[in-house]
């Protein structure tokens, strides 16, 4: 029976797995971040119990000292590049576009590049495994302890050439999220009608692109001094080991605030629906992300405290570093406000919600015990600065992570996640962490230093690091609950609908999962609230054809290129590395001339 | 009940400071001035930020619970802000931050460090996986175990033979990095006589966990006493007993094809002058060897020239096949070093 609306070519989802290599679109791009760096996430997981199973006792010789270094090393290189920054990234690709009434994002090619580049970084960076060499330096990598002379082996090689990879994923993704944020926003969607994490995330993108060409350069000191014996870091002809510590942390801050942003963000958007209220102080929220995002540019030198940099640097650094806990605070008082009236409903999202502010308080007052820089020369490098960084990063980060998986899953896949699972979830990851971070402040205070791979009895701290121990494993067991849930609702899936939770922003207006094309027609945006202002839910089928980005496999190509080109690099082949660039360059000039049309 | 009891410690470590126990490496019981301004100061910060955590948690969970969805619940009031509320909590934390910023300045600036007038300066050299001591006013050189007179201010010099390492004595006083290429400086007056435990707290490469240190806290009679023993060269090769003679020639002898021999980095004064590893002059004067990972004693210095790298990986002191013979042979007169 022929209709009107049959009339219209309404273009259909394409399927199989040549769809998904060569696909441009935003929504897949973001499931195919998800999952991969769902995957790195337990990755990193394992290395973290693996190392917890070392020191649950003393003088534990389940791993060598140089598997534990190499552990350590990938467990933070690992959660902080592969499985944070992509986990939101995932959420970039896909809410972005919906949230500000978008198509696509701007080049949904390069952005396809990004995932490629990502992935194949990641996969770089792990391959090191299997040859026993992965990176031994630590996360942070200090010269000189990774020149040629202290580590002549490939691991370092892999880390300076893996994060040198990513590095080009994570700017081109910047790039292509802040066009999209700054010029595809439906009309009527002002800045200041923005939902937060839209706005968190283009202040991410912000700093994204301007710390990561930070560690780049250093990254490329780095390399030439390992490969080509320059002299950067080598105190013999004269460099100096503290300008890469300089460099290191004028990235490695901002990078802090690339973790924890996008959470913050997704935590604004998830408090109000669940209270069912606008965000109290929408303004202040706002201004408050840019004003850590700018004042995280003028902190980095209190990872430093115990270099010596004179009394005036650390009087300097300190005062600016606690000035950030106010706009921090700021947003915790807002959020609070915003349930404060409110009806709560404490469904999973609001659930993993409230626990991120809960747990984010206690990680951001440790974070001012840091600041101070005198108290700080006892709390540096111990496991005091361990249970910090994981009452803000699993506490803080993957809380509101999984707020946000919980949140918009009904929306990625049409169906919701299982309550009960959920909230059990959530439980076994609330106790888990804090049986497992808590006593660190403890040993840390009490004497043990962080990125040992044994310690002395005599220290005192056996039964708190069991404790630590047995609570890694209950987060471990909350990751495999989560697992359950989604194998165990997918089973039982129901129709979501197109708002389940009844939110406020559009990216909540089309059904669920949203056709191709996003929206039937585009919106126009009256509210910072629009579906709770009033707006009309979007037509089943649209009114007049839309055409939607072809697919193209030239972006994985490039990546290809890069990546062969890295090898090469590795190996100190230059056919390869010549090979790789020919790749590389055929990619790219390909996908510049191929037909294609957005 | 073992593990609650570690969950117990854990809570009263944090909040009980006075309690005691045996933590030699406690940053909560110091033992001397640049410890107890710190100390001081983590006092200040810490219970500010009790009363911070409390309030602001309270406030989140009352919240939560008071405004939880009930079925007769009314619809929200759409409020989109307060002014005053948003420049009260923006003031609060303001001036809760003055309160801990004012005295972390002064404590910055009162322990720079700084070398004063009749201390004593103790040159400490960080290397892969050791440490070095050198007094330069008293003419000696020692390894891992630092000892200083009680009551008397101390300087430490120090900088790295190779990568970054970093000086922590948690019961002294706050840690520093040890560099190469730069200079920098602690300073502490010890007011207890005892052994203090320490260790690299520098991510240094394999054996960093293997990098600990002791500080033993003299009087000031005992310290003179140390001074006066350390400065002595060893006992000339005649009053050694025939093993010990023999363990002095095989810590002499070269060995083929590779050339290995303890002299070529050990130093024991009017014997060997190497510098690459620890002065043995006195080794045997020491509670531990291997940077404070074994006992000074027969057990301990058999295990050790066994095999080093077993005991401490990646230790750039190899392992040179010794027989049995000439292990007890060695222990023998490395044990009369004293």
């Amino acid at each position: 029976m022929a209709t009107a609306a049959a009339a219209v070519e309404v273009p259909q989802a394409p399927s199989g797995v040549w769809s998904w290599i060569t696909t441009t679109d935003h929504k897949r791009i973001g499931i195919l971040y998800g999952v991969t760096a769902f995957f790195f996430f337990l990755v990193g997981g394992l290395e973290a119990l693996i190392i917890r199973a070392q020191l649950g006792s003393p003088d534990n010789t389940l791993v060598s000292a140089e598997t534990y270094n190499q552990l350590f090393t990938m467990h933070g290189t690992t959660m902080v590049f592969l499985a944070i920054m992509p986990l939101s990234a995932a959420f970039f690709n896909f809410i972005i576009p919906l949230q500000i009434g978008a198509r696509d994002v701007a080049f949904p090619r390069l952005n396809a590049f990004s995932y490629w580049v990502f992935l194949l970084g990641g996969l770089f960076m792990n391959a090191s495994f299997f040859i026993g060499a992965a990176p031994n330096g630590g996360w942070f990598g200090y010269a000189n302890l990774t020149s040629l002379q202290y580590s002549p082996g490939l691991n370092i090689d892999f880390w300076v050439l893996g994060l040198q990879i990513l590095g080009i994923a994570s700017i081109a993704a910047g790039v292509n999220f802040l066009i999209t944020l700054v010029n595809m926003r439906a009309p009527g969607m002002t800045m200041m009608r923005l939902p937060v994490f839209s706005w968190m995330a283009l202040i991410t993108q912000f700093l994204i692109v301007t710390a990561f060409p930070v560690i780049t350069v250093a990254l490329v000191f780095l390399m030439f001094d390992r490969t080509f014996g320059t002299t950067f870091f080598n105190v013999a002809a004269g460099g100096n080991v503290l300008l890469w510590q300089h460099l290191f942390w004028l990235f490695g801050h901002p990078e802090v605030y690339i973790l924890i942003l996008p959470p913050m963000g997704m935590v604004s958007d998830i408090i109000p629906t669940f209270s069912r209220k606008p965000l109290f102080g929408y303004a202040v929220v706002v201004y408050s992300g840019l004003l850590i995002a700018i004042l995280g540019w003028g902190v980095w030198a209190h990872h430093m405290f115990s270099v010596g940099m004179g009394p005036i640097a650390d009087a300097v650094f300190s005062s600016t570093t606690m000035l950030i806990a106010i706009p921090t605070g700021v947003k915790i008082f807002n959020w609070i406000a915003t349930m404060w009236g409110g009806r709560v409903r404490l469904e999973t999202p609001m659930l993993f919600a409230v626990g991120f502010i809960a747990m984010f308080i206690l990680g951001g007052l440790s974070g001012v015990m840091h600041s101070s820089a005198a108290a700080d020369l006892q709390q540096t490098d111990t496991y005091f600065v361990i249970a910090h960084i994981h009452y803000v990063l699993y506490g803080g980060a993957i809380q509101g992570i999984f707020a946000g998986i919980y949140y918009w899953w009904p929306k990625v896949t049409g169906w919701k996640l299982n309550e009960g699972l959920g909230k059990a979830h959530f439980w076994i990851s609330l106790v888990g962490m804090n049986i497992a971070f808590f006593p660190m402040h403890a040993i840390g205070l009490l004497g043990m230093p962080r990125r040992i791979y044994t310690y002395d009895t005599a220290l005192g701290v056996d039964q708190m690091n069991m404790v630590s121990t047995i609570g890694a494993f209950i987060v471990g067991l909350s990751a495999l609950v989560f697992l359950v849930n989604v194998w165990y609702s997918r089973r039982t899936a129901t129709p979501a609908g197109a708002n389940p939770w009844g939110a406020p922003t559009l990216e909540w207006s089309m059904s669920s999962p949203p056709p191709v094309y996003n929206f039937a027609v585009l919106p126009e945006v009256n509210s910072r609230v629009p579906l709770w202002s009033g707006m009309e839910p979007m037509p089943e089928t649209p009114p007049e054809p839309i055409h939607v980005p072809d697919g193209s496999y030239w972006p994985l190509v490039a990546a290809l290129g890069i990546v062969i080109l890295a090898t090469g690099a590795l190996l100190k082949g230059l056919f390869i590395t010549l090979g790789g660039a020919a790749v590389l360059v055929v990619g790219i000039y390909a996908w510049a001339f191929e037909p294609f049309e957005v | 009940m073992r593990l609650p009891a570690g969950i117990v410690a854990a809570l009263l470590a944090l909040v009980l400071p006075a309690c005691t126990g045996e933590y030699p490496q406690s940053t909560l019981h110091p033992t001397a001035d640049f410890g107890y301004e710190i100390d001081a100061l983590y006092q200040t910060i810490f219970w500010w930020a009790v009363g911070v955590f409390i309030v602001v948690e309270a406030a989140l969970i009352f919240t939560v619970i008071k405004f939880r969805d009930r079925p007769d619940a009314d619809d929200p009031k759409p409020v989109h802000g307060n002014t005053v509320l948003e420049m009260a909590w923006t003031l609060a934390p303001a001036i809760v931050l003055i309160f801990i910023a004012i005295p972390t300045i002064q404590t910055i600036m009162r322990s720079t460090g700084e070398m004063d007038e009749g201390s004593l300066e103790v040159e400490v050299i960080g290397h892969q996986w050791w440490w070095e001591y050198r007094y330069p006013s008293l003419g000696v050189v020692t390894a891992n175990e630092m000892h200083v007179p009680q009551g008397r201010r101390v300087s430490l010099r120090m900088s790295s033979a190779d990568v970054i390492h970093s000086f922590w004595a948690p019961k002294l006083g706050g840690k520093r990095d040890v560099m190469p290429g730069r200079t920098t400086r602690i300073a502490f007056t010890p007011d207890s006589v005892g052994t203090f435990m320490g260790q690299c707290a520098e991510f240094c490469g394999e054996s960093h966990a293997n990098m600990r240190l002791r500080v033993v806290v003299d009087g000031p009679a005992d310290f003179d006493a140390w001074v006066t023993r350390q400065s002595q060269a060893a006992a000339p090769a005649d009053s050694l007993t025939d093993l010990e003679r023999a363990g002095l020639e095989a810590f002499l002898q070269v060995r083929q094809p590779a050339n290995h021999s303890c002299i070529a980095c050990h130093a024991v004064e009017g014997v060997a002058a190497g510098v690459l590893g620890p002065n043995l002059t006195h080794v045997a004067s020491r509670q531990t060897i291997a940077a404070g990972i074994l006992p000074m004693d027969v057990d301990g210095l058999t295990r050790w020239l066994r095999d080093p790298i077993a005991e401490k990986p990646g230790s750039l002191m190899p392992d040179i096949d010794l027989s049995d013979d000439e292990i007890s042979a060695l222990v023998a007169y490395l044990m009369s070093l004293r």
